[in-house]
């Protein structure tokens, strides 16, 4: 199974609205939101049935037994995140502050203090007929979301039966949950966005991306926004020897799919024209065997 | 234009990302007499582009980061053992993990032969500069760190806030722990929204975590097209003030992309940028000692 | 000497799992006695840090060398310290590869990828 993932950098280009275009030109039988935080996936796509729903746990997080607490404050001392504080004379733990390091705990002398799993998101993943979706959402205010994203990731490998082709919407920034969505997949394509922003965002992923080796293409969304920036990016690709697999314009018809819940193929408009285009070109660099 | 309130904090925030925070918290900065505006994106900023802020000082941001002093090593391993992140590990000495380590102090409290003491790495840099009226913080997070909130909690110092200045905070996507810290001392939030179904989808999280911190907050609906406004529909339903419309305009646009401020450049963008300011600042008065 | 690898089920006809860090066991071979034994990856559900922790466990069991399809820069970082050697696994079961291995058939691993929190690979 050939894993292809979609990234930007900077939020807002249009991951989603072309990854949801990729799953339905390709009738991928296999594909991902990783974007944990905030998913979107799953509101265009067509499921009739229920999905299964599993509870994810991340570090375990401190709880203060007010009844054993003797009030000795070595607790909220050797808290490095400000995470506990007294409260009409009880000290207590804040649930979104607390990192899980269990130093309170070690340090507590009269064990007041225990360790408590915590449930940090939700794994959801709808399965028929051998097509798989896989997705998940983090509960706000937890961090480290990496671990969340390696399980939506592994949700849809063991159950996509017979699947070529695994799409994978992932997520802005360059951080923890881009660096673990990165992981294991054969080739990553970037949606830019030709606005200054989105060119110093793109560069910032693209240097993330490179430290994985991991074949990389480029597209632009909504070029016809700036077409000097537009050049700006293609002359970067060029130079950066990365390939470029073409362009998608500005189309508030894209806007009014999305809002009917449909894919911008689903329609006929210009966006869902071009990036049939960067579609086929991307597959192919896919599939495309390594001349070595 | 009416005085502004001085000292107010307010927090710009989305859960989807490419709403138009940046535009909103820039130009918010730019249209007030004297402002600070904080970017607290530390993983992709973007307010300096647009503000091309000069006299640039640098702060590195570091962590603290545990070092054993093998000749004191017993190689008990309570310190690998004790370590939530398995940021540690011990062969024939013991081995630290500088990008895992949550910097803590556990393992440091643990060593029972006082091997151990902390080093300071960095994570990142804090750069004030000024550009015209405003004061810019940008926090840049370096590539592959953990977490950007010792970037965050830097930034957001009390010395970093001047007197008589409004602050303008532009904060990460999303909801997570991150945006939580660049919230926490906001005395008012804005909330982007743009009239999609992705958009109203993670409105809908940060409306949860506004509500959760009990912060006072408003809407302002960006991109505005003809037709139906989903976010809008959500603020109706959910009695939701809104502050302000944007139009969908392909000059906001270009100038944009361009890292241009609209408020400077285009006399339409400064009005309705100042009436913004107006009546975020009114609503701020208004709810009295946030 | 004893080898490992990372599996997913408890037998010597199982595949070898494509993940180090967060495989669900270890299958720990010694070459001499021929025995084998399997251990649970009590790192498979760290948040963070899987991959050093799996590779402490490697270290523990007194492995000689590793056997994997993949892994990262920090595990690496781990064995290596430990003079530990790490094999590139071939298609084929976890017997498979114990054959492919006692024939001087493995080639080592060298290339690693960098760990979920970024670090190059030297």
């Amino acid at each position: 199974m050939r894993q292809l993932l979609i990234l930007s950098g900077k939020g807002g280009t249009g991951k989603t609205t072309i990854a949801s275009a990729f799953i339905k030109l390709a009738d991928a039988r296999a594909y991902a939101d990783c974007d944990v935080d905030a998913p979107n996936l799953h509101l265009i796509s067509d499921w009739n049935v229920e999905p299964i729903k599993s509870d994810y746990y991340g570090l375990s997080k401190a709880e203060i037994n007010s009844e054993m607490c003797i009030g000795c404050d070595q607790c909220k001392q050797n808290c490095r995140f400000d995470a506990i504080s007294i409260t009409n004379d009880e000290y207590k733990v804040d649930h979104f502050a607390c990192e899980g390091c269990s130093v309170c705990e070690y340090v507590c002398p009269v064990d007041a203090i225990l360790m408590v799993p915590s449930v940090d998101g939700e794994l959801t993943l709808y399965s028929d007929s051998g097509k798989v979706f896989s997705t998940a959402q983090l509960k706000m205010g937890s961090g480290n979301s990496g671990l969340l994203v390696t399980e939506v990731k592994k949700q849809m490998r063991s159950s996509a039966v017979n699947a070529e082709l695994a799409i994978i919407d992932g997520s802005p920034g360059i951080g923890c949950p881009v660096i673990a969505s990165l992981n294991g997949v054969d080739m990553v394509l970037i949606v830019a966005e030709p606005s200054l922003s989105g060119i110093s965002d793109m560069e910032r992923i693209i240097d993330t991306a490179a430290k994985f080796g991991i074949k990389t293409a480029v597209c632009i969304n909504k070029y016809d926004t700036n077409i000097e920036n537009t050049k700006k990016i293609k002359d970067f690709c060029e130079k950066q020897e990365l390939t470029f697999v073409g362009v998608i314009p500005y189309d508030s018809n894209a806007v009014k799919a999305i809002n009917n819940g449909l894919t911008i193929v689903d329609i006929e408009c210009k966006s869902g024209t071009a990036v049939k285009e960067v579609y086929n070109k991307t597959i192919d660099l896919l599939f495309e065997e390594s001349i070595n | 234009m009416a005085a502004e309130a001085t000292d107010m904090k307010i927090a710009v925030l989305s859960g989807k990302g490419g709403t138009g925070k940046t535009l909103v918290t820039v130009n918010l900065a730019a249209a007030a007499k004297t402002a600070t505006y904080i970017d607290c994106d530390v993983e992709e900023p973007n307010g300096h582009l647009f503000f091309k802020p000069e006299g640039i000082t640098e702060e590195k941001v570091t962590v603290k980061i545990p070092m054993a002093d093998e000749e004191l090593c017993s190689g008990c391993r309570k310190c690998v053992n004790f370590c939530k992140f398995n940021a540690l590990a011990y062969t024939n000495k013991l081995i630290v993990f500088d990008e895992i380590c949550h910097s803590c102090g556990g393992c440091i409290l643990i060593c029972p032969e006082k091997a151990l003491t902390e080093k300071d790495k960095v994570i990142g840099t804090v750069q004030k500069g000024t550009s015209g009226n405003v004061s810019v913080y940008t926090g840049i997070m370096n590539v592959g760190e953990a977490s950007g909130v010792p970037i965050i909690k830097k930034l957001l110092e009390p010395e970093n806030q001047e007197a008589d200045k409004m602050t303008v905070i532009d904060c990460p996507p999303g909801s997570a722990c991150i945006v939580m810290e660049s919230i926490k001392d906001a005395d008012y939030c804005i909330l982007v929204a743009e009239p999609t179904l992705f958009g109203v989808h993670n409105l809908n999280m940060v409306y949860e975590l506004v509500t959760l911190f009990k912060k006072p907050f408003g809407v302002v609906l960006n991109k505005c097209l003809d037709g139906k406004n989903p976010a809008e529909t959500f603020c109706i339903e959910n009695n939701i003030k809104i502050l302000g419309r944007i139009p969908f305009d392909n000059e906001l646009g270009t100038l944009n992309s361009n890292a241009e401020i609209a408020v400077n450049e285009s006399e339409k963008y400064r009005e309705l940028f100042s009436v913004l300011l107006q009546t975020v600042t009114k609503e701020v008065q208004s709810c009295g000692s946030c | 000497m004893k080898i490992a690898i990372p599996v997913d089920n408890k037998t010597l006809d199982t595949n070898i799992c494509a993940s180090f860090g967060r495989a669900p066991y270890f299958l720990v071979y010694d070459t001499e006695t021929k025995e084998s034994a399997f251990i649970e990856n009590t790192a498979a559900t760290s948040p963070g840090g899987a991959g050093i922790k799996a590779a402490q466990m490697i270290v523990d069991n007194k492995a000689a060398a590793l056997l994997t399809p993949r892994c990262g820069q920090n595990a690496a970082d781990v064995l290596n310290a430990a003079g530990i050697k790490i094999y590139k696994t071939i298609a084929g079961s976890a017997q498979d590869n114990i054959d492919a291995f006692t024939d001087g058939k493995l080639s080592l691993l060298d290339d690693f990828h960098a760990g979920f929190h970024g670090r190059r690979s030297n």
